[in-house]
């Protein structure tokens, strides 16, 4: 088992599990992120790799990529950015998230390699299903890595029951259909379908897709074990590009953002790791 | 062999599959059981060919290019005449096969993607027809260049939604297509265009579109020497090769080598893209180092696809298929020659497959034949074919 989902994620009810897109604007800016999310309570990063056919993903994580990839991120070099978090004091798990294209490219046995060098923790791929997935669960058991996996609403009861018994990590539940992006409100359905997903899971399950608002996080709370955002915070970064590019502005560009998610995640009352 | 593939979990070989995000996963699986049960059932089948015949005006005649072969003084052309369907290409045999599929499943909306904007049309052509209302993705690129085809769809009642992500063309409209599909699918029906997508999709377009080979198999008097047929994501090249498949006879498919192979602006998938994953399946495509997908070139819309269906990729593979590449000027030459020779204007597609049978058929005996699949008519291509040849038509 991973020693920090141990640590940071194993056996909680409050989790914090912000996305963003590395590179985007800058490698710097990245770090400065992910140091800040930690600090607000954040208990794990997802490093979105930025993806020129991202087909899970809304407008604003489109629009993310692209200012990334202009910037030349690749697989590789957002794994390597990870050791350089650490050095800077980042303690909680990263997951690398990224379509499979990407992962094919690189390949199996230097992606392992990568994530033992660079102290990477999960993996989430969210073109791969359950069904295509089963080299992959085993390779990252080797590599004591979770494989997040993702259920939705429609996910019928026979494969969220095959789904939940193979999962690591956390199990990411999608709020709604269609693609990655803020939502104001939640079908009903929803927190019938998490339940359901509860009952099945023996790891914490955590709610992505639309969540932007702190009403959101509260009622979640309820029913789950925590939140993933991720659209929501890229807006936040996208707002601050310019801000967040240039070396004097960064931190009052960082502060923005900062306020924004301790305003978000305030149901929570987390207490703050680092400071 | 052919009638191995695809196995239960949608792979030709190494290819094809199933790789799209989970929320689309319930969508599949719906779909592959309604098409199963619909395939196994006779009314069904019986009503797709009586719309073949009544609505598209099918069989689809396979003509004698004389002039053309007496000139080219070898192997005998016949065309098989793809372009007399309504609409104007081989489009509406699959955009019928599963609008009647989406009526079967109580869905009301189609969403399709294009590209030239043929598979648009034969999607709007069929949603008038079946009463089903329909979105059509179109790259804001090929929006500029197919304007003929936007306005034939608006005029079919169709709404055509300008995708400015990416690339802004085909391969951007079907991420598009997939997106809303997937938020929609309660009362959505996603209309593919090509052999491409996850499974079943790549089974479903080839088996709606096997009535252009089966048809020619029928109509030759004997079977042909070769085949040939035009590939950008391969759904007239696989409905024209798959009934053919267990016969001695040569297939040749044919991407588009654009602006030619070694200045890398082309859509020439098979000789120069990496195996990977594109629009939820595993084939070959036209990528970078690091995995990002490469836009092709190509002067004809429908071919300017960075991927090919799984199973060409597959019979690429196994060798039972030739692969080759035409370039945008060939192209344009063999379209002048057919118009001339033949009276016949063909899409600049279908000419990429002409291009091919003009330098093969003259190392052939007169005795010999050749079958080109004429997949569409060049109408929708004036603007382009006037922009590159204005000048030499005016004399």
């Amino acid at each position: 088992m991973n020693k920090r989902f141990e640590k940071h994620v194993d056996g909680r009810s409050d989790l914090f599990i912000p996305f963003i897109v590395a590179g985007d604007p800058t490698e710097e800016a990245t770090i400065k992120l992910a140091l800040m999310l930690q600090e607000e309570g954040a208990n794990a990063i997802e490093l979105g790799i930025p993806y020129s056919d991202p087909l899970a993903d809304g407008p604003v994580i489109q629009r993310a990529s692209i200012r990334a990839l202009e910037h030349g991120m690749s697989l590789e070099k957002a794994m390597n950015i990870v050791p350089k978090m650490r050095e800077r004091g980042l303690e909680i798990p990263v997951i690398v998230f990224t379509y499979y294209n990407l992962l094919l490219q690189l390949g199996e046995e230097r992606f392992f390699a990568l994530v033992r060098e660079n102290n990477i923790d999960g993996l989430l791929v969210p073109d791969l299903p359950f069904e295509e997935s089963e080299e992959w669960r085993e390779s990252c058991k080797m590599n004591d890595t979770a494989l997040i996996s993702l259920v939705a609403p429609t996910t019928s009861d026979k494969r969220l029951t095959a789904i939940a018994k193979e999962a690591t990590g956390f199990l990411y539940c999608v709020s709604s259909l269609g693609v990655t992006g803020t939502r104001t409100d939640f079908h009903s359905s929803v927190f019938e379908f998490i339940d359901r997903v509860k009952s099945l899971s023996p790891i914490p399950v955590a709610v992505g897709f639309g969540v932007s608002a702190p009403e959101q996080v509260a009622k979640l709370k309820e029913y789950c074990d925590g939140v993933i955002v991720g659209s929501a915070i890229v807006r936040q970064i996208e707002a601050q590009v310019d801000g967040l590019t240039n070396e004097e502005t960064q931190v009052e560009a960082i502060d923005h953002i900062r306020s924004y998610i301790r305003d978000l995640i305030s149901p929570y009352e987390k207490l703050k790791i680092n400071t | 062999m052919s009638t191995m593939v695809p196995d239960q979990r949608g792979r030709y070989g190494r290819f094809g599959g199933k790789y799209v995000p989970e929320t689309a996963m319930y969508a599949l699986e719906e779909l592959e059981q309604s098409l199963d049960e619909a395939m196994a059932d006779e009314q069904f089948m019986a009503n797709y060919h009586e719309e073949l015949k009544k609505y598209s005006g099918r069989p689809t005649p396979i003509t004698h290019a004389e002039n053309l072969s007496k000139r080219l003084g070898g192997a005998q052309i016949y065309l098989k005449r793809e372009d007399l369907n309504h609409t104007g290409a081989h489009k509406l045999n699959n955009a019928i096969g599963q609008a009647l599929l989406a009526v079967r499943m109580g869905k009301e909306k189609i969403v399709a993607e294009t590209g030239a904007g043929q598979h648009g049309v034969a999607a709007a052509t069929v949603a008038a027809r079946f009463g089903l209302e329909c979105k059509v993705f179109m790259g804001k690129e090929d929006i500029r260049r197919q304007e003929l085809n936007v306005f034939r769809m608006k005029l079919l009642g169709a709404e055509v939604v300008p995708v400015s992500s990416g690339s802004k063309t085909l391969k951007d409209a079907t991420n598009e297509a997939i997106r809303y599909w997937v938020a929609n699918v309660e009362d959505t029906f996603y209309l593919i265009g090509s052999v491409v997508g996850p499974h079943p999709y790549p089974k479903m377009v080839r088996d709606f579109q096997r009535v252009i080979g089966d048809e020619s198999r029928e109509q030759m008097e004997d079977l042909p020497n070769k085949v040939i047929a035009c590939v950008g994501g391969g759904s007239n090249a696989m409905g024209m090769f798959y009934p053919f498949l267990q016969d001695d006879v040569q297939l040749v498919g044919v991407e588009a080598a654009g602006k030619g192979i070694h200045t890398g602006e082309h859509a020439a998938t098979l000789s120069e893209g990496r195996l990977g994953v594109i629009h939820g399946s595993i084939t070959y495509l036209l990528q970078n180092e690091t995995g990002q997908i490469q836009e092709p070139h190509s002067i004809s819309a429908g071919l300017d696809y960075p991927g090919i269906g799984p199973e060409h990729a597959y019979l690429s593979e196994t060798g039972r298929v030739t692969y080759t590449g035409i370039t945008d000027m060939e192209a344009l030459d063999a379209l002048k020659v057919l118009s001339e020779e033949e009276g016949i204007i063909p899409a600049i597609e279908s000419a990429h497959a002409l291009s091919e049978a003009i330098k093969q058929a003259p190392d052939m005996a007169k005795d010999e034949t050749i079958l080109v699949c004429l997949s569409g008519r060049g109408d929708k291509d004036v603007h382009t074919i006037m922009e590159h040849l204005g000048g030499e038509v005016d004399e």
